[in-house]
This record gives structure tokens, C-alpha cells and sequence, in this order.
């Protein structure tokens, strides 16, 4: 990214954003204080609301739904109508965001083409398990939430979790449940996340709707080529970790190069982190050898999913020639296809576009000074399973990051840097310890911890099956 | 982070949970606070079979002992026993002195040690609640890895380099 373009980037906010954003931080508030007594103000937040959606084909829905709720009467389909309409609003704050973004940086996407339906599966007592525990949470709001509500998700949790493909759902909601027992009881709590909290309740009760989850990947056509790794995004919360791979795929069959994302996820417990994470997904010995050995991977057959996220399987991929990340960036970044967001995805959280800057002014307080504006560094999401810190962000000369949208503005989080160390060149990768730490100091700190994956499979292997 | 950009209320993206601090496991695997209780899990130092399940009760501080059996640990003669000592020593590494002692309203002073300011007394409580909660969070590592993506995870970025 150039700094004209960052200027550009920087120009104002796409027209519609602020009052979108506007109409869903009324949502939010009502949610704050729970939809069975709704105050007057609230309820004209929720009309309003509607109001936005009256041209379009939730239009008609919604507005019953806000309707009901002003009466005081909550039903689940008025529920799920107004988590319709809210994502439905995020869906044009992300397009529009993404369509300014890729308006700048020259990128080309594809158009999104919704796949074949293909069973999804079948659950119906555990999604509408899901369904009421929201419910539940919608008509008491935050403010209400003690320890019994929050633990009244635990066996509808614990059911969804071995079902792979119920898993996003419950990596959701067991980490919405761990963020509202940590924050018991919540009537006392200072400051909400109102926004955040919000979030991943819409998610959820779509997520929860017959249908709402995509079904099996098998329908996805599979392609064969050679994957360039970018970098590593790390993705984690207590019981949960994703390492999201982002690179350029060449096709075998000659056709253009795409940006593609490829995910590696496992469970975890909150006292495994730090570079440990990594042994979680010891499954995954191609995929990590090349993160950390900057090689390529030769793929065979990988389903594409028209997101763009190739599903990773381990044993049709070959680690190949050593690639530097900063020339795959320089050479390819440029002119690769970008894919379609999935409808449900599109939320300003999901933008995370891959872009190599460089030629800037760094500064201690983690900014980059491209000339024709500033961007800032995320430095919150460094993480601590790799070697990049914020201090290496702040004396590095060039950096291949994923330009990310929150809180109103736009932000880079790094996932690669070059800097000068004693003179030399060297870079820094958020994945250079997939195969463990190569430095030294934290080499001797994970020696003294002892290894925790270990230590707990041992625990599980001999206590959990007697 | 800087103070421009919108409040903290309006992120979608905001630390509600620290993460917890990395310690050794060997001894002491489980560690929680909850139920209003420092609780959790202590391997027996003689039998790999065995575990001891301990806990400290917020406000009373009264404590308790036993193995998954439920048979009272020997050691608590009126007075903690090591398996207590162990716990509340990896709750604090593991959490931090003042969060596990706001959790169990104490005050400690500058330099003491949590558990010579407790001051609670032996009470039988029922330890296959916490047993069963340690073998739910050991199930997790049982579950099987996932490939397709999982895009609620970008409302979770892994944070805490070393800084």
C-alpha cells in the first residue's frame, strides 16, 4: 500500500456507515437492558431500525417484529428478525468498507455465487437449544446476566462442540459464555462491550437457525497448484484456537493467482497459550513446517470454497522450495484475484485484507507514517505464540499486514516485518515458532514450564476414560 | 491503543478476558475460580491414578480435601493441607495475587502469602462438582481438529506479545 493510497483510504468515511452505525448502537443499547421492558426511547431505537429495512425484503419482518417487541410481547421469530435486520446492516457497512478497499488498492474480487444447498447438518434439538438460551439473553440483557443464565448454556455447549460441523457455533458461544462469567454478576460491571457483545449474539442466533450453519464442503470444486504463504493471523480465546494462513494459490491449470485463507483450529483449555498453541496442531506437520521454514506448499485436490478458504488437509500437500513472504507480497500481491464474501460473513470484523506496506516512518507509539497519512498498528494482536513484537513493528522498514476496520477506523495488523538487527536484515513472522520457539530465552522458559498439551493429554488419557 | 476512533463500548473487537499466565501443569493441571470458589484439581505426588480435589470458599474461607473418591485427604489436620497450599500457590501464578484475592475477599499485605492470611476452618464439601468440571476441560483436548473455517474467530485475535 502507498501512501496516496492510504490517503485515499483515509478520505472520509463511505456515506451511510456513520447512520448505520448509529441505528445499530440503538439496537445495542436496548439489548444492553433486555427487550421485556423496553424503554420508550429503545422502542423508537428498534423502530428506527426498522425503518432503515422498510425497502428492503426484511423490511416487512422486521418492522412486525420491533412492533411486537414495543407492545411488550418477545417471540424467537421476532427475535431472529431483528438479528436479520442488524446483520443486515453490518452486511452494508462491510461492503461498502471493502468496496472503498478494494477501490484503492486495485484489488479485483470475484462476484459471490451461492453454492449448491447440501445437507446441513441435522441438529434441530440443539439449535433450538441454542435458539432459547439467546432468547433468554435478549429478553434479560446484559445488565441481567448472572452466573445461573450464564451457566444454563453448558450442556447445550458440551452437545454442540464434538460435531464438527456444529463447531463454529459452539467455539462462538463458549466464548461469548466465558466472556459473560468472567464479567459476573454483569449489573455491577462498569462498562459493557455493548457493541461486541451484540455481535456475537446476531451471529449466534443466525448461526442457530435451521440452515443458517453452510453444510459439508464436498460440493466445492478442489484445484491443485502451488500455495505462497503470506503470513499467519492467530485467532484464539479460552477453549479455542485457529491458525488462519493467508497466501497466493497458482493454480495448476495455468489460471489466474487468488488470494486464499486456509485454517488449521483446535480445542484447547485457557491454561495452554504462548507458543504451546502450536503443539495443539501438531496434526498439521506440512502446513507448520512451512510456516516456519518459509517454503512453499505443493497442493493436490484441496476443496476451494467460494470464500476463498481452501480446506486445509495435510496429507495432499507437500512442503516445497523456500519462498520469502516479503517477494511473494511484491511480486504477486498486487495482481491476485480476490475472492467473494459469504452473505452471512460480511461484517467489518471478516475484512482482512492482506497488503505489503513499506517506505514508511515508524513511530514508538505504533503508527506508520506513509507520507500521505498515517495508519495504525493493531499491536493488540500480536500474538504471543510467535516472535513479533510491537517494538520490532516499531523499527522495521517493511511490513506485510492485513488492513482490519474497527471502532471506526481503519487499522494494520502485522503478521511479517523486515528490520535491521545488528546490522543485518532480518524478518520476523507471527509463525516462525510453528514448529517451536527459536529463541533461545523463550526455548528456556517453555523448558522450565514443562509441556502443558503434554502434561494435560496425559490427565485426559488416563482420568477420562474409566 | 490510541484514543481516537470510537469508544470502547462500540469495538467489535475488545479484551473482556485476560488471558491467563503460563505455568507448570504437572502438579497442579486444574486451577478455577468458580461457584464462588478458588477450586480445582492437585495429582497425587505417590498414585498417577489419583488426583485431590481442593477448594477455598470465598468470604468464609472455609476449605476442603479430598480425593475423586471423596475420601478426605490426610493431610488436613484442622489446617490446610500441601494439596491446599499448591493451589492457591498456581491460582496465583496463574491469575494473579490481587484477582484471587478480591475473588475470596481477603486482604493481603505487601509481601505476605495468601494463605497465611486465610483464615477459614475445615468443611466437608461435596469435591465431584469440581472433579467433573476438570474431566469436561480435559475433554476438550479429546475433541477432533477442524479444518473449514470458523470466521466468528476473527471477533477473537490471539493478543499478548512479549513487550
Amino acid at each position: 500500500m502507498l501512501g496516496v493510497q492510504l490517503a485515499e483510504l483515509l478520505d472520509g468515511v463511505p456515506p451511510g456507515v456513520g447512520e448505520a452505525l448509529d441505528l445499530v448502537t440503538g439496537f445495542d443499547d436496548a439489548l444492553v437492558h433486555g427487550f421485556a421492558r423496553l424503554s420508550e426511547e429503545r422502542a423508537t431505537a428498534l423502530t428506527s431500525l426498522a425503518g432503515a429495512l422498510s425497502a428492503t425484503p426484511l423490511g416487512g419482518r422486521v418492522g412486525e417484529a420491533a412492533g411486537k417487541l414495543a407492545a411488550g410481547s418477545v417471540a424467537e421469530e421476532h427475535l431472529t428478525a431483528l438479528a436479520g435486520g442488524r446483520a443486515a446492516l453490518f452486511g452494508a457497512v462491510h461492503d461498502a468498507l471493502l468496496a472503498r478497499l478494494d477501490a484503492v488498492l486495485g484489488r479485483v474480487r470475484v462476484s459471490w455465487e451461492e453454492p449448491p444447498a447440501t445437507p446441513a447438518p441435522a441438529a434441530d434439538n440443539l439449535l433450538s437449544g441454542c435458539r432459547s438460551w439467546l432468547g433468554e439473553l435478549a429478553i434479560t440483557g446484559w445488565r441481567g446476566v448472572d452466573h445461573d443464565l450464564v451457566s444454563a448454556s453448558s450442556q447445550t455447549i458440551e452437545a454442540l462442540l464434538p460435531e464438527p460441523g456444529l463447531r463454529r457455533l459452539a467455539v462462538l458461544l463458549d466464548g461469548l459464555a466465558a466472556e459473560l462469567r468472567a464479567s459476573c454478576p454483569v449489573a455491577t460491571v462498569e462498562r459493557l462491550p455493548a457493541r461486541r457483545w451484540a455481535d456475537l449474539w446476531t451471529r449466534a442466533l443466525l448461526l442457530s437457525q435451521a440452515g443458517g450453519l453452510p453444510g459439508a464442503s464436498e460440493s466445492a470444486g478442489v484445484v491443485s497448484g502451488r500455495l505462497l504463504i503470506l503470513g499467519v493471523d492467530v485467532h484464539e480465546h479460552g477453549t479455542a484456537v485457529q491458525m488462519q494462513v493467508h497466501g497466493i494459490l497458482e493454480p495448476a491449470d495455468g489460471t489466474p493467482s487468488r488470494l486464499v485463507r486456509t485454517s488449521v483450529a483446535a480445542a484447547k483449555v485457557d491454561t495452554i497459550v504462548g507458543p504451546a498453541l502450536w503443539r495443539l496442531l501438531d496434526g498439521y506437520p506440512a502446513l507448520l513446517g512451512a510456516l516456519a521454514g518459509h517454503r512453499g506448499l505443493d497442493v493436490t485436490d484441496l476443496p476451494l470454497l467460494g470464500s476463498g478458504d481452501l480446506v486445509w488437509h495435510d496429507d495432499r500437500a507437500r512442503v516445497g522450495e523456500p519462498v520469502d513472504p516479503f517477494a511473494t507480497a511484491r511480486l504477486q500481491l498486487a495482481g491476485a484475484l480476490a475472492a467473494a464474501v459469504p452473505p452471512l460473513d460480511r461484517h467489518p470484523v471478516r475484512i482482512a485484507e492482506p497488503v505489503l506496506v513499506e517506505g514508511y516512518r515508524a513511530t514508538a507509539d505504533g503508527t506508520l507514517d506513509l507520507g500521505g497519512g498515517t495508519l495504525t498498528v493493531d499491536v493488540d494482536r500480536l500474538p504471543a505464540c510467535g516472535p513479533l513484537t510491537p517494538k520490532l513493528v516499531a523499527s522495521s522498514s517493511a511490513c506485510i499486514g492485513l488492513v482490519r476496520w474497527d471502532g471506526g477506523r481503519w487499522l494494520l495488523q502485522p503478521l511479517a516485518v523486515q528490520t535491521t538487527v545488528k546490522r543485518q536484515t532480518v524478518e520476523v513472522h507471527t509463525g516462525d515458532w510453528a514448529l517451536g520457539p527459536t529463541d533461545p530465552k523463550v526455548v528456556k522458559a517453555e523448558a522450565r514450564a514443562g509441556d502443558a498439551v503434554a502434561v494435560l493429554r496425559e490427565r485426559a488419557g488416563r482420568l477420562l476414560r474409566r | 491503543m490510541n484514543a481516537d476512533g470510537a469508544a470502547w463500548e462500540q469495538r467489535s473487537v475488545a479484551r473482556v478476558v485476560s488471558p491467563v499466565q503460563p505455568r507448570k501443569l504437572a502438579k497442579v493441571p486444574f486451577v478455577e475460580l468458580a461457584d464462588g470458589r478458588l477450586q480445582g484439581v492437585v495429582s497425587s505426588g505417590s498414585d498417577i491414578a489419583r488426583v485431590y480435589v481442593s477448594s477455598i470458599t470465598a468470604g468464609t474461607h472455609a476449605f476442603n480435601c479430598s480425593t475423586n473418591n471423596n475420601r478426605p485427604c490426610g493431610g488436613l489436620y484442622g489446617s490446610p493441607c500441601k494439596h491446599l497450599q499448591a493451589l492457591a500457590g498456581e491460582a496465583v501464578l496463574q491469575y494473579g495475587l490481587d484477582q484471587v484475592a478480591r475473588y475470596l475477599h481477603v486482604e493481603v499485605g505487601d509481601g505476605a502469602d495468601l494463605m497465611s492470611c486465610l483464615n477459614g476452618r475445615h468443611e466437608p464439601t461435596p469435591g465431584a462438582m469440581v472433579f467433573s468440571r476438570f474431566l469436561r476441560h480435559l475433554s476438550y483436548l479429546e475433541l477432533p481438529g477442524t479444518t473449514g473455517p470458523i470466521a466468528e474467530m476473527h471477533w477473537f485475535p490471539a493478543t499478548g506479545a512479549i513487550r
